[in-house]
């Protein structure tokens, strides 16, 4: 994996510290054009790994990227799925059954004649694959050497207790996607012992590393703890904290723990691209 | 470890259940739903929870602690009574009750049974509203002369849907919804509404209920603001709620992510300068030892567990507030028809 990974929360509307900036956001990347703009400054500036949700405008990206193959054939997507506030609002209104036949694609009606819906109450399986198969329809053709769930699946997932959706998470999008699996994560250090329950040697886990131990669950210590002491390749997000730190102490303070493969970050400016990738690539060992 | 189950496996139930489940303080022993989708997937992926599909059947073959009741509204009352009959502390998603008599009834046997309760209004577990909470409480706008409280959010956005939020019988729509949270915010963080005037209760797109409300409170102070809520608004990524009161000595705006407190002059005790000042909610969010969809789902579990656990009542969201809330949401809906 890179060192930089460039991210997407900037595109849309996705901000931790204001409501407000989200706003200011979402109407700044309101069409794709400004969105490939910033994305096009960072390739510039030497970045090669974007890191999305699978938001549906990702869709209208990667259209652009398959029609400009010369620009980027070497460009890599790291696909998160899903993309939970789809899912959140589609179960507030159609709830759970309502939302799987809304996302569920066509071909739903055609298992029907087979059982459909009643098949899928039994294997959980099948509709995983259909509901991952949806979700990465758009990278057709894009480089995704690693595809992540998303924090609030796995998070729920790891919660529930039903782990082992981990492990058949991981065959599949092996053996189909020929992917590394990524899991994204609010609770690195029990995720990190679930996974090793299940066999899943040194996974690829993303989650919020920071001076100020910001959306670390449990608390900064035992996240050192395990960046010092446990076999697995750590993604650093929410370094700034949301804002709440510099740029620079914030990535200083990464640069202590040499396990860190990569830091995901999102900017906006060109400026900010330049000088965030400088520090990470100076910081990380 | 305290004995837990679950009733209502939706949306909020299944985010409860993976809290619970991962709760260290906590024995999650069942999971109660009629859905056999996911029941099964239960059966599939985590056999050491016990499934039931009757509620009635599940009270009377474990012995719980606890239930968490996560189902629509009009359903609160049928499973809270018997939890409390047995002497089960009880924690129940918001809105509380359907109908008064009923939400009287259970505040009025929970205090017979002391049985411990608590209601899912999460706002008062994040620690800007906390903040704001204590800042008015300590005077610093000096004589307060309005107050806003709004929320907005994508939920219906095209005419369609079919769940029990579409039902108003079953208390769904944006008052139960939506607006009921900002009525309770207001309660407990600027005062209780005692009178209300020229409700709108607008449709948008949903054929039975209402997505948009807008209204005049008057709180128990004379305080008098707009409320202003609307889950059709798609310029909002996902629910977003503020709160802003303006007084004779300054302003304070307030939302989930930030705290912006404008002074006309320095308070020296708060350590408030002149102007404008932010707190944002890296530095007042409540420390948690399991996230999922923000610190203050988290954070509320907590508080109920460890209520539970020294077998006290806590003062936040109690039943009784919760009613209060479904007072002001039944004013509402009587203000609007007349």
């Amino acid at each position: 994996m890179d060192k930089v990974l460039f991210g997407d929360n900037q595109f849309f509307a996705v901000n931790h510290l204001s409501d407000e900036k989200s706003r200011a956001q979402s109407m700044r990347f309101k069409d794709t054009k400004s969105i490939m703009y910033v994305l096009d400054q960072a390739i510039d500036l030497g970045i090669n790994t974007f890191m999305c949700t699978t938001h549906d405008r990702i869709a209208e990206i990667t259209e652009i990227m398959r029609k400009n193959k010369a620009r980027y054939q070497n460009f890599n997507i790291y696909p998160c799925m899903p993309y939970a506030h789809k899912y959140a609002n589609a179960v507030t209104e159609l709830g759970i059954m309502g939302t799987i036949k809304q996302y569920v694609p066509g071909n739903i009606f055609s298992l029907a004649a087979k059982g459909g819906m009643a098949l899928f109450n039994k294997d959980f399986g099948k509709l995983m694959e259909i509901l991952i198969d949806a979700e990465l329809k758009m990278f057709k053709d894009i480089n995704t050497p690693v595809i992540f769930l998303q924090n609030v699946l796995v998070d729920m997932i790891l919660g529930l207790g039903m782990t082992e959706v981990f492990a058949e998470y991981a065959e599949y999008v092996k053996k189909k996607y020929n992917a590394e699996p990524g899991f994204i994560t609010m609770n690195m250090p029990m995720l990190y012992d679930e996974l090793e329950k299940l066999g899943i040697q040194n996974p690829i886990i993303c989650s919020s590393i920071n001076k100020i131990g910001f959306r670390m669950s449990g608390g900064k210590d035992i996240y050192e703890k395990y960046l010092t002491e446990k076999e697995f390749r750590p993604i650093a997000m929410q370094v700034l904290a949301a804002g709440a730190l510099r740029p620079q102490e914030a990535i200083e303070y990464l640069g202590q723990f040499p396990k860190i493969e990569s830091v995901l970050f999102g900017a906006s400016s060109k400026g900010h691209i330049q000088e965030t990738k400088e520090l990470i690539e100076n910081n990380l060992k | 470890m305290i004995k837990i189950a679950i009733i209502g496996l939706g949306k909020m139930g299944l985010s409860h259940t993976a809290l619970l489940g991962a709760h260290p303080k906590v024995d999650l022993v069942a999971v109660c739903d009629t859905s056999s989708m996911v029941l099964n997937g239960f059966k599939r992926y985590n056999k050491s929870i016990k499934l039931y599909e009757d509620f009635n059947e599940m009270y009377a073959k474990e012995q719980l602690d606890a239930v968490l009741i996560a189902t629509p509204t009009k359903l609160h009352y049928l499973m809270a009574k018997p939890a409390i009959e047995k002497g089960v502390h009880v924690f129940c998603e918001k809105p509380f009750s359907l109908t008064l008599e009923q939400g009287e009834e259970l505040v009025a046997f929970c205090n017979e049974k002391k049985v411990i309760n608590q209601v899912g209004y999460h706002n008062h577990f994040i620690g800007t509203f906390r903040e704001m909470k204590r800042l008015l409480a300590a005077g610093i706008l000096g004589d307060q002369f309005h107050f806003t409280g709004e929320a907005y959010g994508p939920v219906v956005t095209k005419p369609k849907g079919g769940s029990w939020r579409a039902k108003p019988e079953e208390g769904g729509g944006c008052l139960f919804d939506y607006a009921s949270h900002v009525l309770n915010l207001i309660q407990e963080v600027i005062g209780k509404p005692t009178k209300v005037k020229g409700t709108l209760l607008k449709r948008f797109y949903s054929k039975e209920v209402e997505d948009g409300v807008f209204s005049s409170l008057i709180l128990d102070s004379g305080l008098s603001g707009t409320l202003s809520v609307n889950w059709s608004d798609e310029t909002y990524r996902k629910m977003s709620t503020s709160l802003m009161v303006i007084g004779d000595k300054g302003k304070i705006i307030c939302d989930a992510t930030e705290l912006k407190v404008y002074l006309k002059e320095e308070n020296k005790t708060e350590s408030l300068p002149k102007g404008w000042s932010i707190k944002y909610i890296t530095d007042l969010a409540l420390p948690i030892d399991f996230y999922l969809r923000g610190e203050e789902y988290s954070a509320q579990i907590d508080y109920f567990i460890d209520n539970v656990e020294k077998g006290k009542q806590g003062d936040i969201n109690t039943f009784e507030q919760a009613l209060y809330t479904d007072k002001v949401i039944e004013m509402l809906k009587t203000d609007s028809n007349e």
